[in-house]
């Protein structure tokens, strides 16, 4: 009982970093209909951007995070003009092609200058973690839980109770309509793809001191955190987040009691299984276009 | 009009597609390749890269099906390629068949789970597809490195058999004359594809899935089939690739070799078979010509399919064939056309109840759109439905056409109960429909446009392909663009667009016909053709439900006149009545309609 309480709380630590980039997904997603297949490697910059600051530079830790932090809305912007902008009128399928270029791009890019060899970043608290009765709490994973919460409450604070967020949902729901209406749709979904980097930087950040730092370690991660946005219900943030926790105790106990080796699988067996019989997902996608 | 019929009937049979100049000159071409290459001193190393390139090729046709026709992503060809290859590696190596079966193996596999796939995923929007397809790429990789027992994991698979002549395996000029005759023999399949039957299904739901569904074709069962047959493809590239190299290993079938397969079909231009071979065999020189890239060749794909999607979006091959367009215009199809045959000839038992709506409503939430609405529509009527906006006019026509589904009540076509039914199986029924905001199929041609239309299921038109194309150019003609058959709809005018639709419908031979605000956006002088053509399909036995805005259109043309307000019917009948009718003035009153 005590080692599947363990694998249960590894699981939702786990599964909360899906969570997390799974928010970032489901941000663009709404802002402009299209997935961003390099919504991974948005952690990837993130953590390379810790790695030379902190490693490479030997700026202090903290230093580091505030100008990762202030480097990571430029390359959200320049992300935006290079790889999404110039196809915004041309349908999902060419920006979705673009955007797995550029996460091709990215990683081969970072992996030509930076070679294979992956690197480790410190933990961000000095503490290990403590006991709860028979489960050991790790300290990164309460930390990456916390900041998924505070992330998913501002983010709806933010939809919601400003205006700015209601100018970003107007977008999202009808372009056109946003712009007679006066909305510089251009620059929401600008403020979209900043915010949204941002975030995934962070993402990447707090995962690091977990998983080692690698050129593919998002687009892993952007995978999963995909098929648990599927499984929750695509561009739902509650989805995204309950999908995201259920894969990750899904898959943490798969490898404890099924098969070490296929970790990986059960996560696509899941998402397979969901396409076949609730293709919406747990809270549902409004799937329809109007004639 | 006998002369006419007469002409039509003598005018040259249209020239098969497997006989076009471009057909004949790849096989032409795949046949003096394959039969002189062998024969020239060439270095091992160019065998191979040949070898490589020609079998690469056919998996990268296999992408040209599913992405350039269908419009369907597919980022897991690599692991296609590796069934193949493994079927035959395994096949050959480990169990001892012979080549030829172990061949046969891969590509029903792949094929097999291709369509597995594709009836997983392909019910719902293209980003899934995208990322089930990187993850079943992924799944591929792991079985193929961790289940070693079975795939020898990682070291990968050596001493791979070939096919044998005269008791001795092919040796490498004969192994790449079989590879390069394969490849020919794919490529004009996939080059007479577009044009048949299955082809267009394709094209017109890559262009307009709505529409394709509406005008009749299984759009989720033509997806399924370009997604098997673009994985039937992957498989016998890679059963081919294997025997070739006599070894395979699981890194050749990775998710990075699956994009090397797509930046090839988009560097070339994912339209034409032309395309995947061109991308192919310069992606596959290029790195020999730039060794200095290894380092960073991937990244400089990566680089690549967004220039590519940004700069050149239909590849080397689409912006040669559309510089050859604008200088050497196809000429428009000769000969006099027939008059259209409409099946609905006779106002047969006029006052049959064609239609019938019965306590109809849709609740979109909270919001009653359409609330208990009932009307019946009788043959050879012209039925229009008009009311304010918002009053739920399209979201009814919607019900109809089954785009959306009812809340509540029936709808019943000719006695027969559409419930539950898909758009193309109503559409099968005698169902035609144009849409508000023109919804044609914009990168293929008129006549093409229209051919769709005409084949629809159950439509019954006589002898083929020929009769096909005859009865689409006779419903163009019938709306008088007959002569711009072989425009792309794009640059057409936007009243002769709506008359496309049109026509599009008629070449169904439709029991009734939807016309979404047909008048809308066109001038003065094109509505009184529309009124005029209204008539005219009228006189020919036809039924018509009419949604419209334009009171004089309506009063000109309509039997008789359902009128809806919020969701409500709240007249129905002759038109000198309705539109007399207290609550109806009162309706548009409100919206300054009744000073008119």
């Amino acid at each position: 009982m005590g080692i599947f309480l363990q694998l249960v709380f590894t699981g939702l630590g786990v599964g909360s970093i899906y969570a997390l980039v799974a928010l970032g997904f489901v941000l663009i997603y709404r802002a402009t209909n299209v997935v961003n297949f390099a919504q991974g490697d948005f952690a990837m910059v993130g953590a390379f951007a810790m790695v030379v600051l902190t490693i490479d530079f030997g700026l202090p830790y903290w230093v580091g995070i505030v100008l990762t932090i202030l480097v990571l809305p430029l390359f959200g912007a320049a992300f935006n003009r290079a790889v999404y902008f110039p196809l915004r009128n041309r349908g999902y399928l060419p920006v979705i092609i673009s955007t797995l270029g550029a996460s091709i791009f990215l990683e081969n890019g970072m992996l030509a200058a930076y070679g294979p060899r992956p690197q480790m970043l410190p933990p961000i608290f000095a503490t290990q973690g403590f006991t709860l009765g028979p489960v050991f709490l790790d300290s990164q994973y309460l930390v990456i839980l916390a900041t998924t919460v505070a992330m998913v409450a501002a983010q709806y604070v933010f939809f919601e109770r400003t205006l700015i967020g209601k100018k970003l949902q107007a977008t999202s729901q009808d372009k056109e309509m946003a712009s007679l209406l006066g909305i510089p749709v251009a620059r929401m979904i600008m403020i979209t793809f900043i915010y949204s980097a941002t975030l995934g930087g962070l993402a990447g950040i707090l995962i690091a001191p977990i998983i080692f730092v690698s050129v593919g370690m998002g687009s892993a991660i952007a995978l999963k955190a995909f098929a648990a946005s599927i499984i929750g219900g695509f561009g739902d943030v509650r989805g995204a987040i309950v999908g995201g926790l259920a894969l990750g105790v899904i898959e943490t106990l798969g490898a404890a009691y099924v098969s070490v080796p296929f970790k990986d699988g059960f996560a696509f067996l899941v998402l397979f299984c969901f396409l076949l019989a609730r293709p919406q997902g747990l809270f549902g996608e409004r799937i329809a276009e109007k004639a | 009009m006998t002369a006419r019929l007469l002409a039509a009937a003598a005018a040259p049979a249209r020239r098969p597609a497997w006989l076009s100049p471009a057909a004949v000159t790849l096989a032409a071409a795949g046949l003096i390749a394959a039969a002189a290459l062998p024969l020239l001193p060439m270095r091992a190393y160019l065998v191979s890269l040949l070898m490589q390139a020609s079998t690469y090729a056919i998996a990268v046709l296999g992408l040209t099906v599913c992405l350039g026709y269908a419009g369907q992503i597919n980022l897991a060809q690599a692991a296609f390629f590796g069934m193949g290859a493994y079927a035959v590696g395994l096949g050959t190596a480990s169990f001892g068949l012979p080549f030829w079966l172990a061949l046969a193996i891969g590509v029903a596999v792949a094929a097999f789970l291709g369509m597995a796939l594709g009836l997983a995923s392909l019910r719902v929007g293209g980003h899934y597809l995208a990322m089930v397809t990187i993850s079943f790429q992924t799944i591929f990789s792991l079985v193929l490195i961790n289940w070693v027992a079975f795939t020898h994991g990682p070291d990968g698979v050596p001493n791979i058999a070939r096919p044998t002549w005269l008791g001795r395996p092919f040796d490498d000029g004969q192994y790449l004359s079989l590879s390069i005759l394969a490849l020919a023999a794919v490529g004009l399949f996939v080059l007479v594809l577009p044009n048949t039957r299955l082809g267009r299904a394709m094209r017109a739901l890559r262009d307009n899935e709505l529409a394709a569904g509406v005008v009749g074709v299984d759009t989720y069962r033509t997806k399924v089939t370009a997604f098997a047959l673009s994985s039937l493809l992957g498989g016998l590239g890679g059963g081919l690739f294997a025997g070739g190299f006599s070894y395979v290993s699981p890194d050749q079938f990775t998710f990075g070799e699956s994009v090397v397969f797509l930046t090839m079909a988009l560097l070339g231009g994912v339209g034409s078979p032309f395309g995947a071979m061109l991308g192919t065999a310069l992606l596959i020189l290029l790195p020999e010509w730039l060794r200095f890239l290894k380092a960073i060749y991937l990244a400089v794909y990566g680089a690549a399919v967004i220039l590519i999607m940004v700069f050149m979006p239909d590849g080397i091959w689409g912006f040669v064939a559309a510089q050859r367009r604008r200088w050497w215009r196809a000429a428009p199809p000769a000969g006099a056309v027939a008059p259209l045959p409409l099946v609905h000839q006779a106002p047969r038992d006029a006052g049959r109840t064609v239609l019938a709506v019965e306590d109809l409503a849709k609740h979109f939430g909270g919001l009653k759109a359409l609330d208990g609405v009932s009307f019946l529509v009788r043959a050879n009527d012209v039925h229009a439905l008009i009311g304010p906006n918002g009053s739920g006019k399209t979201t009814l026509l919607n019900m109809l056409s089954g785009l959306y589904r009812p809340t509540r009540g029936r709808i019943v076509l000719d006695g027969r109960n559409l419930a539950g039914l898909h758009p193309h199986r109503r559409a099968g029924l005698g169902l035609g429909r144009t849409f508000q905001n023109i919804r044609l199929f914009g990168a293929m041609t008129v006549l093409e446009n229209v051919t769709v239309g005409a084949e629809r299921p159950n439509n019954a038109i006589a002898d083929g392909e020929g009769g096909l194309a005859r009865h689409a150019l006779a419903a163009l003609d019938f709306v008088g663009l007959a002569d711009r058959a072989g425009a792309q709809c794009g640059s057409l005018s936007y009243g002769h667009q709506r008359l496309v639709e049109v026509a599009r419908t008629l070449a169904g031979n439709p029991t009734l016909i939807l016309l979404d605000e047909p008048g809308a956006g066109l001038n003065h002088g094109e509505k009184a053709e529309l009124v005029a053509l209204l008539k005219r399909l009228k006189g020919h036995g036809l039924t018509i439900l009419i949604i419209d805005h334009d009171m004089s259109l309506v009063e000109q043309v309509a039997d008789r006149i359902t009128v809806l307000d919020f969701g409500r019917r709240i007249a129905d009948g002759l038109p000198g009545e309705v539109l007399r009718h207290p609550d109806v003035i009162a309706a548009y009153l409100g919206e300054g309609h009744a000073a008119s």
